[in-house]
């Protein structure tokens, strides 16, 4: 990489400079370049090798309470300036709005602690090759019904990035991603079912190992073999803890500013209410070392802070960046770019435990579609997995869809599990809900 | 300069200051003895977009992205490297990085030649400067009003404007050089509506390969803010939707994502010829109902899903897919109709110079057929009639499908009785397929609003289709 974290703050720097002379009365600026290796092993073949190298500037003025932004993949000396006079031309035309500005700058982060999430993997084509190759072979030798595959990937990126504004705000960092995924093809009677497993960290140690992942896939695949439909009925529905990330983001998408001060959310007005069972708590904590999601600071500069979003089942904040904040009469809760590492607490029972619990009813290990919606919090997607009888997992089903309403599925929420095996940016066990409707025959 | 092969080399060559003695250079260094084929593709975007909310256009953004993509293919294997400095020694950097997927050989340096026998769709424009700022403000404030004054239940108004003008030079192996230059505008309405305590969202819009003038056309945008605000109301009354197996009645038009998902993707040439889709191995073969033909159409002039040619040079084509219920053909990029044996179908194509292209649909639609779309809602007893959707997604493999309603009525009796909710319905593609039993003839193709994902990459498409009935379709409701 030509570029270190200096060059970048010296680009930001000469944005805001430039911006600054353009006649902006406040600006922000980002700069960020990355450079990674995507390899693919198929049927043990070397199958693509990308070479990727990513950069790129952005840059937000205001004039006043008008707003204008560019952004550019050439950071060229001259790009600098085009890229603020493009922005500049844009907030000419843009309205006075009250809302538009910086975040705070009492807000702005002081320290910038070190979260230890730059961990370089130095490693060439035929070295990243061997360890697909490993991992894709374990799940081709798992099973006589593995019968093709997508290939195993290895994935392994370096990024810097650095944000400043007109408060005088100046930081950056770098981070690393590595990732090893295998997805293959179970095959039994003409029938075929696909299937994947993949792991990801800021460091090559901390992943899965190559023939845990393929194996995973594998048995995942084969399990699926043989899926039939269920008959429509209602029933209790454990979402496996793969997939309950994506029931968090459904209260996530609820509670981020837009969706409230838009009045599109279905919690509207649940500030401080009970949202879940009095045991739920959900926090996010932004400075977890080697976190997926960690960051120092948000996309305005603001310090991000460790905190519950929900705690004894009660709605305790939004998720809020400076402008949903100003038109909500709140402060931002630095979640500019998102929550981060999101987390739900287990209620203690393993995913057998859960499924004694629930005796009769399905497990989902696979959801397709949109199907929510943040509005009315209508819930309605197309899924598969198991259907469970007296406690244990009887069969495979596939073809059918789960719904209810998101309130009452989170009224519902009768344990967490204490199953999440599965390093990510979103910590949280298998979900037990009491009832939705499943639809199929 | 009207010629978009012209406007590309002058964009792509000229400003760099790269001549074709440069690209013979680096396509040099991409081949080797074993190398199959090899292409550079250099492409420049310029991207403008504004978004009004709460009655004002609160922000705006330009956006520029530039670079060239480097493959070097051999067999079944991929190279690849891209560089956002187009310049020659990052051109020669990206290309000896690329071609280490196959080892070092010698090869023949090949001659530069502009391909100028190839097809223009639309014209070369820059949708950006179609309309001045002033105009495009006042056009979404217009769309703003016109939403807020359909109905007094209005609470919220967004309206977004994008114009991006997308100019890609592609030099293949052969010396081949193509150009094309392609506009994309969208503008999209999406309402928030509220009665009684009770809120629901409609969203409408379009786009095409046109100057941002096409919305202006017949006050087709005024349209998309009428439209929103019609399907928020008719969800104000909506109850719950069925549960479990019903005939169902698909309108014609944006439903067509029906065929996108349960064939359009699992038609693609690269899982086909891998052999994981529920249709690999199956050509010649009953896999619809005899009422259906379905084509993939990039020639359409000015369609947000059409291509000159792809993103390979290749010029687009109508390719049959299934005609008459038997599965005809799949859609090709360069490198698997070549390992197939077949030719390509101008489907390669890739979301940017930073992306590998693949198979990929334009505009997929089925054609019309004989019955009058009244007769086929009349012929159900008791099923769903559904006219809008959101997105949809597949399993490749399995063949298993969803996409979800967000504008649905009760058939009751043969007759259109209530609005329900959004529900996904679910199926396997080519079950479905074959349970299609009757087909309107009022073919419609979307709006201009379609986007497809596959491996984290977005390209724009299309979709059409005309009223159909599907037999049996599990419908994800909740009222069971």
């Amino acid at each position: 990489m030509s570029h270190d974290i200096a060059s970048l703050e010296n680009i930001v720097a000469q944005l805001l400079d430039e911006a600054r002379q353009q006649g902006a009365t406040q600006a922000e600026a980002g700069v960020q370049v990355s450079q990674g290796l995507d390899l693919t092993v198929r049927l043990g073949e070397t199958e693509t090798i990308e070479h990727t190298r990513d950069q790129g500037l952005g840059v937000t003025v205001y004039f006043g309470q008008r707003k204008g932004s560019a952004n550019t993949t050439d950071l060229r000396p001259e790009a600098i300036r085009e890229t603020v006079a493009a922005a500049c031309r844009i907030a000419r035309h843009t309205a006075e709005d009250p809302a538009a500005g910086l975040a705070d700058p009492a807000l702005m982060a002081h320290k910038i602690p070190d979260l230890d999430l730059d961990h370089p993997w130095e490693i060439d084509p035929a070295e990243a090759a061997a360890i697909a190759r490993r991992c894709e072979d374990a799940a081709r030798g798992h099973d006589t019904r593995i019968r093709n595959s997508e290939g195993a990937t290895l994935h392994t990126g370096r990024g810097l990035f650095v944000y400043g504004n007109s408060h005088g705000f100046l930081g950056g960092y770098p981070t690393t991603r590595h990732s090893l995924s295998c997805a293959v093809v179970a095959e039994q009677d003409g029938e075929m079912q696909r299937d994947y497993w993949y792991s990801s960290a800021r460091a090559a140690e901390d992943l899965q190992a190559p023939e845990a992942i393929g194996e995973t896939a594998a048995r995942r695949a084969v399990a699926r073999l043989g899926a039939r439909k269920i008959d429509t009925t209602e029933c209790p529905v454990i979402f496996h803890a793969e997939l309950a990330p994506s029931l968090l983001y459904a209260l996530f998408n609820a509670i981020r500013g837009p969706a409230l001060y838009r009045k599109a959310s279905f919690l509207l007005d649940a500030l401080g209410e009970p949202v879940f069972p009095d045991w739920v708590r959900i926090s996010e904590d932004p400075h977890k070392p080697r976190g997926l999601a960690s960051a120092p600071f948000d996309n305005e500069g603001v310090a991000t802070q460790p905190r519950d979003i929900v705690a004894s089942g009660v709605l305790q904040g939004y998720i809020l960046d400076s402008y949903s904040a100003r038109k909500l009469d709140m402060q931002t809760t630095g979640n500019a770019g998102g929550v981060r590492n999101a987390r739900i607490d287990s209620s203690g029972e393993t995913f057998e435990q859960l499924l004694a619990r629930m005796q009769r009813g399905l497990v989902v290990t696979e959801l397709m579609g949109q199907g929510s919606n943040t509005v009315t919090g209508d819930y309605s997607r197309g899924a598969a997995g198991f259907w469970v009888e007296d406690g244990q997992i009887a069969y495979p089903v596939a073809e059918i869809t789960v719904a209810g309403n998101l309130r009452q599925m989170f009224e519902g929420l009768l344990a967490v599990g204490c199953d999440n095996d599965i390093p990510g940016a979103v910590d949280t066990g298998s979900w037990l809900i009491e009832r939705m409707t499943v639809a199929g025959n | 300069m009207t010629d978009s092969l012209d406007i590309a080399r002058a964009t792509l060559l000229d400003a760099p200051g790269l001549g074709e003695q440069a690209l013979v250079q680096v396509m040099d260094r991409l081949l080797s003895r074993q190398i199959d084929t090899a292409d550079i593709y250099l492409q420049y975007s310029r991207l403008e977009s504004w978004v009004l909310e709460d009655g004002i256009v609160r922000e705006g953004n330009h956006s520029i992205e530039q670079g060239a993509g480097l493959r070097a293919v051999a067999g079944d294997k991929t190279g690849f490297a891209y560089t956002e400095d187009i310049d020659l020694p990052q051109l020669l950097e990206a290309a000896g990085t690329a071609r280490a997927i196959a080892r070092a050989g010698q090869s023949g340096r090949q001659a530069i030649a502009s391909r100028r026998d190839l097809p223009q769709l639309y014209a070369p424009l820059n949708p950006i400067d179609s309309l001045d700022e002033a105009a495009k403000l006042a056009l979404m404030r217009r769309l703003d009003e016109a939403a807020r004054a359909a109905d007094p239940r209005v609470q919220q108004v967004i309206v977004s404007l994008v114009a991006a003008q997308d100019t890609v030079l592609v030099i293949d192996d052969q010396g081949r050089l193509a150009g094309d230059v392609r506009p994309l505008v969208r503008v999209n309405v999406s309402v928030i509506v509220e009665q009684d305590g009770r809120r629901e969202q409609g969203s409408a819009g379009g786009g095409a390969r046109r100057g941002l003038d096409y919305f202006l056309e017949d006050e087709r945008a005024l349209g998309y803010a009428r439209e929103a605000v019609r399907q928020a109301l008719v969800n104000l009354e909506a109850t719950d939707a069925p549960a479990g197996l019903l005939p169902v009645v698909l309108g014609p038009g944006w439903p067509g994502v029906l065929l996108h998902e349960a064939v359009g993707h699992g038609l693609e040439g690269d899982f086909n010829r891998k052999g994981t889709s529920a249709f690999s191995g199956r050509i010649g073969e009953q896999v619809a109902s005899p009422a259906c033909t379905v084509v993939d159409d990039g020639t359409l002039p000015e369609r947000r899903g059409s291509l000159s040619i792809d993103d390979e040079g290749t010029p687009t084509q109508q390719t049959v897919l299934i005609e008459n219920g038997i599965l005809k053909g799949y859609m090709q990029d360069r490198m698997n109709a070549r390992l197939m044996g077949v030719a390509p179908t101008g489907n390669g194509r890739r979301e940017s110079y930073a992306h590998l292209p693949m198979p990929r649909m334009t505009n997929t639609y089925m054609l019309p057929g004989e019955h009058d779309p009244q007769e086929i809602i009349a012929s159900v007893e008791h099923g769903l009639y559904a006219v809008n959707f959101g997105g949809g997604q597949v399993d490749i493999t399995s063949g298993k499908f969803v996409f979800s309603a967000s504008e649905a009525y009760l058939i009751e009796n043969g007759k259109i009785t209530r609005p329900v909710k959004g529900a996904t319905l679910i199926g396997s593609g080519p079950e479905v397929m074959t349970r299609i039993s009757m087909v309107g003839n009022d073919l419609q193709l979307d709006s201009g609003v379609g986007t497809c994902g596959k491996d984290g990459q977005s390209v724009p498409v299309g979709v059409g289709q005309p009223t159909l009935k599907i037999d049996e379709l599990t419908v994800g409701g909740t009222a069971a």
